[in-house]
């Protein structure tokens, strides 16, 4: 019994060594930088109708994937409603959204989504109402995106071509902190839609 | 065999239990922390329970102020949250988060007290890095941990615990948890604990 109990202990230990911690979380130390895959993500499918079918959602409940969102680019900000900064930019944010909105061309072309690191449901409500976000606001409450994205600092936005075949989307710019410029960060977009439309 | 599994299964969940927990760095504090590393979760034991009355304390406020528990007596409800250290991770990302829910506290008729052991001149850096928050917070540098110590909440190294406590306008302990220091508590368990008042 000794022996059988030694070597459990052994067996384990040597599997907790060898095995590092990110193979088993599946996380990502370092966020995709431009060119690089952006993860595949599951995204929980928004309660609001108003922003499934802003994303072009065609199912009401459980997750999806960045792919199932009607657009060419998509911006992702990685926020937090625990975020001095994130709480400060996010009028900024919503200018950006507005601002896609009502540009006939980039508004079925770029979507805009924020991911709550760390934030239920719940919290993730109390900012949307706070700030009166109107582009859908996804929570994330395990913190297992934020892993999987490599725990960028906060307020961070990823900017992703997403793919129409059966190839990784490709992040295509990002930028840590504010927007640095709403009509700026627009400009920068709007360029990059055109490069991914070049490349089509 | 079968205690063979059970042991491998227990040794695999304590080394791996604490993946896929983290915690948010919001970039106003970009290296600006000091990361402890993963502690131990609890490390005290409780002296109060809901429904005891709450021992008064008195305690300076960074604004110069000093505050005593029994003022709100008969006026306020009040949530006190104590925090085990300035400039570390997960408390420098939860005193922000209460600083845009003011008016929900204000819908309870609550206040809100944010406490730690750090001295005035650290907590007064700590929260101007935050953009300033809209409630009181208090020092319990000295005599160290003092009020923590009251309610069982002070840990062995001389820091407090990351514990919510709601004290009635009676004086009375309506609700009080104490959190894994290593976890931001969810919002809205203070939230409902606070619908519970009325």
């Amino acid at each position: 019994m000794k022996t059988e109990i030694l070597l459990a202990l052994v067996i384990s230990l040597c599997f907790c060594f060898f095995c590092p911690g990110d193979a088993v979380s599946g996380d990502q130390e370092k966020p995709p930088r431009a060119g690089e895959a952006f993860p595949a993500v599951l995204l929980s499918v928004p309660e609001n109708p108003a922003s499934r079918s802003y994303l072009g959602l065609s199912s009401e409940a459980g997750t999806f994937e960045i792919g199932s969102i009607k657009a060419r680019l998509l911006v992702i900000e990685i926020f937090s409603m625990y975020c001095p900064y994130c709480q400060k930019e996010a009028p900024k944010v919503n200018q950006l959204y507005q601002k896609i909105e009502n540009d006939s061309h980039l508004k079925e072309r770029i979507k805009l989504i924020g991911i709550g690191a760390g934030n239920s449901a719940y919290e993730v409500d109390v900012f949307r109402k706070k700030y009166n976000v109107r582009f859908p606001l996804i929570p994330d409450p395990g913190f297992e995106i934020y892993g999987q994205i490599g725990e960028v600092r906060t307020p961070f936005f990823f900017v992703v071509k997403i793919s129409r075949e059966e190839k990784p989307h490709r992040v295509v710019h990002t930028e840590l902190g504010g927007l640095n410029g709403v009509s700026r960060f627009l400009e920068k977009t709007a360029n990059l839609l055109k490069s991914a439309d070049r490349e089509d | 065999m079968k205690k063979a599994i059970v042991i491998c299964a227990a040794v695999f969940f304590a080394v791996f239990s604490g993946q896929g927990w983290s915690q948010t760095h919001s970039d106003a504090f970009r290296g600006k922390i000091h990361d402890p590393g993963k502690l131990q979760p609890t490390d005290s034991q409780l002296k109060v329970k809901e429904g005891d009355e709450a021992p008064d304390f008195s305690l300076p406020s960074i604004s110069g102020d000093m505050i005593a528990l029994g003022r709100y007596r008969g006026k306020k409800n009040v949530v006190l949250s104590f925090v085990p250290a300035a400039w570390t991770p997960v408390c420098s990302d939860q005193w922000p988060g209460y600083n845009i829910v003011e008016p929900m506290f204000r819908e309870h008729d609550a206040t809100l007290l944010g406490i730690s052991v750090d001295n005035i001149p650290t907590l007064d850096a700590w929260t101007r890095q935050m953009g300033g928050l809209w409630f009181p917070v208090l020092s319990d540098f000295w005599p160290h941990g003092g009020a923590a110590e009251k309610f069982g909440i002070l840990r062995s190294d001389g820091t407090a615990e990351r514990a919510l406590i709601i004290i009635d306008k009676k004086g009375t302990i309506r609700f009080i948890k104490v959190y894994d220091i290593n976890k931001r508590p969810p919002l809205e368990t203070l939230m409902k604990a606070l619908e519970r008042l009325k």
